[in-house]
């Protein structure tokens, strides 16, 4: 395994003046990120999330060289972003999901024909990814539309094309899905898959939809308050922060809500009642139990949902994380 | 050494590349890019039209003839019209650090300053070019003077190291964005104002402004230095004759302050992200 990224108790503040008074302003210090550290390996999907002002882009703006950090070290392709910035450029590929790095007046074939000789990419090369994104992202019937005429998911999909074109060996995905319909995001994702299996890319997307890290990504990042609060598989993270499945069990008779240890009754609807209890427990005792009592028709247990297991991870570091946001 | 000159040369075929593609894009609007290149030679004229108005009531301007003067107008406002072709849009900078869309720069393979240079690089300029360059033409066929060697050479002489002392001028009021977004009217009235205060004899300004602008803001160098030499004309601050000569120093001074100046901001904005 070659790691690609290698970010190293990584630290970030800002300063921030604030008016007080009619002409005093006095500065704060608030840090965006925190002791980060991690390490991606080539050819890794990872997702990276976490809610709004939790350090996400700071990181990206880091990990591109946009920003330097204010404390620990950190490479990607071998480079440090903030020092070797241009070097980097040729290696890595970067989408914003909010903003376009294509020119605005230019038909999508002219973007890509200036970034083929921006980046420097061989006459083959460049024929061959293209053929292979019009294909896959349905490109050909936009590349003479310039792209301030394109809608945004035709946009992304020129994004993300021309974030791939010079085979970059990491791509950072900032909300690549935000504000696309169903079909496009799940066509977006087959490209990013199928990319990632033949090229070997590296990926790190950001977002807020949590089908896309369900369906693209292998390890997930949360990151809350600028400290890394979980990094690890998406089965672990049903585990984290008390998530809870659900047991829906159908009595042959209608009864009063079961009173059983370890699990909660949440719902009772004539014969047919939801149990609550905690993810990793076993369901096997409480069916048990319940057959005792009952004679029971059905049964099915519903896997926590992510975004219920995020938001329950969010809330709960939040009670952890003690430093608060403003230090003077 | 050969990184770094390939490097440079790099980013001048990035230049080129990006300027070409801006210059196709109006390309494709023809009627509205002669429109606007023909307006631009008509507004940018206005200046010169207010100073043949002036000429029609008066015979000289502190001892200036209308050719003179013409002269000098044609100098300054070629050299700014040359520099604002080459990197007019840089001074957008603020506007793009408010929108984020510098950061996009930020990760493309080519010096953000060449990138901020060849921004919407707008061929429309040629407008005001052309209409500078008339001007200075027609001025050095009416005055009336001996065109020695030395004087004709000075000609060219005065075009490169005004346009580098305007280049300089339009990077270090960009680069003074990077600390104050809004600055972009500020930056203007150097560049543009600048060149409109070089229009006249130095001579019609008190003594400290002409002070001022040799060696505060070396706007002086730009044409009347060189003027002084080529009109044969006495030096009103009482300077030494080399300081006709001295234009290449004040450029190249300008210009290595304007690099200090835009690296630290490009610094500032690395570590301030904003």
């Amino acid at each position: 395994m070659v790691s690609v990224i290698k970010v190293e108790g990584v630290g970030r503040d800002f300063t921030v003046r604030k008016k007080v008074g009619r002409l005093r302003r006095n500065a704060f210090v608030v840090t965006a990120v925190t002791d980060l550290s991690f390490v991606v390996q080539r050819g890794e999907m990872v997702g990276y999330i976490g809610p709004n002002g939790a350090g996400k882009s700071t990181t990206i703006k880091m990990l591109t060289g946009i920003l330097v950090p204010s404390t620990g070290e950190l490479t990607v392709a071998g480079l440090t972003p903030s020092v070797e910035r241009t070097e980097l450029a040729r290696k890595i590929g970067v989408v914003f999901g909010q903003r376009t790095t294509l020119w605005w007046d230019l038909p999508l074939r002219d973007s890509f024909e200036l970034l083929r000789r921006i980046y420097r990419v061989p006459d083959p090369r460049f024929r061959t990814n293209m053929r292979t994104f019009s294909d896959l992202l349905d490109l050909g019937p936009l590349l003479d539309t310039p792209v301030r005429q394109l809608s945004l998911g035709q946009r992304m999909r020129g994004d993300i094309a021309a974030a791939l074109l010079h085979d970059p060996e990491v791509v950072y995905l900032d909300e690549p899905t935000i504000g696309l319909d169903v079909v496009s995001k799940s066509n977006l994702r087959d490209f990013l898959r199928e990319t990632n299996r033949e090229r070997g890319t590296t990926v790190l997307l950001t977002t807020h939809d949590l089908d896309d890290i369900e369906q693209i990504c292998s390890r997930v990042m949360v990151i809350d308050h600028g400290r890394l609060v979980y990094d690890g598989g998406l089965t672990g993270l049903h585990q984290l922060g008390g998530a809870r499945r659900t047991l829906v069990v159908d009595l042959v008779e209608p009864a009063a809500a079961l009173e059983l240890p370890g699990a909660e009754t949440v719902r009772v609807e004539g014969p047919r009642q939801w149990l609550s209890f905690p993810a990793d427990a076993s369901a096997a005792p409480l069916i048990a139990d319940i057959a005792e009592r009952h004679e029971v028709a059905d049964l099915s247990i519903r896997e926590p949902d992510i975004e219920a297991v995020i938001k329950q991870l969010y809330t709960n570091t939040s009670a952890w994380s003690s430093p608060p946001p403003f230090v003077e | 050494m050969a990184s770094s000159l390939s490097a440079v040369g790099w980013n001048i075929r990035a230049y080129l590349l990006l300027a070409r593609m801006w210059i196709r894009v109006s390309m494709t609007y023809r009627a509205s890019f002669v429109t606007l290149t023909v307006g631009q030679f008509f507004i940018t004229g206005l200046d010169y039209v207010g100073i043949a108005i002036m000429f029609s009531n008066v015979d000289t301007l502190a001892g200036f003839s209308f050719s003179e003067v013409a002269f000098l107008y044609g100098g300054s406002a070629l050299c700014l019209g040359l520099a604002d072709l080459v990197l007019g849009n840089i001074e957008r900078l603020g506007t793009r650090i408010r929108m984020g869309t510098f950061d996009v720069m930020l990760v493309r393979p080519v010096s953000v300053f060449v990138q901020m240079c060849a921004d919407e690089f707008a061929l429309r300029r040629l407008g005001r070019i052309t209409q500078a360059a008339g001007v200075f033409a027609w001025s050095i066929t009416a005055l009336d003077i001996d065109w020695t060697a030395s004087r004709v050479a000075m000609l060219p002489y005065l075009v490169a190291t005004g346009t580098v002392i305007f280049l300089a001028i339009f990077t270090l009021g960009a680069a003074v964005q990077f600390w104050t977004a809004e600055s972009s009217e500020l930056a203007n009235a150097f560049t543009y104002g600048g060149s409109t205060l070089a229009h006249f004899p130095l001579t019609i300004y008190p003594r400290e402004g002409i002070k001022a602008l040799t060696f505060v803001i070396p706007l002086g160098f730009v044409n009347w230095y060189p003027s002084l030499f080529i009109l044969d004309k006495p030096d009103p601050l009482g300077l030494p004759p080399a300081i006709q000569f001295a234009g290449p120093i004040a450029a190249a001074l300008l210009s290595v302050l304007a690099a200090i100046v835009w690296r630290r901001g490009t610094r500032r904005y690395q570590s301030t992200g904003s």
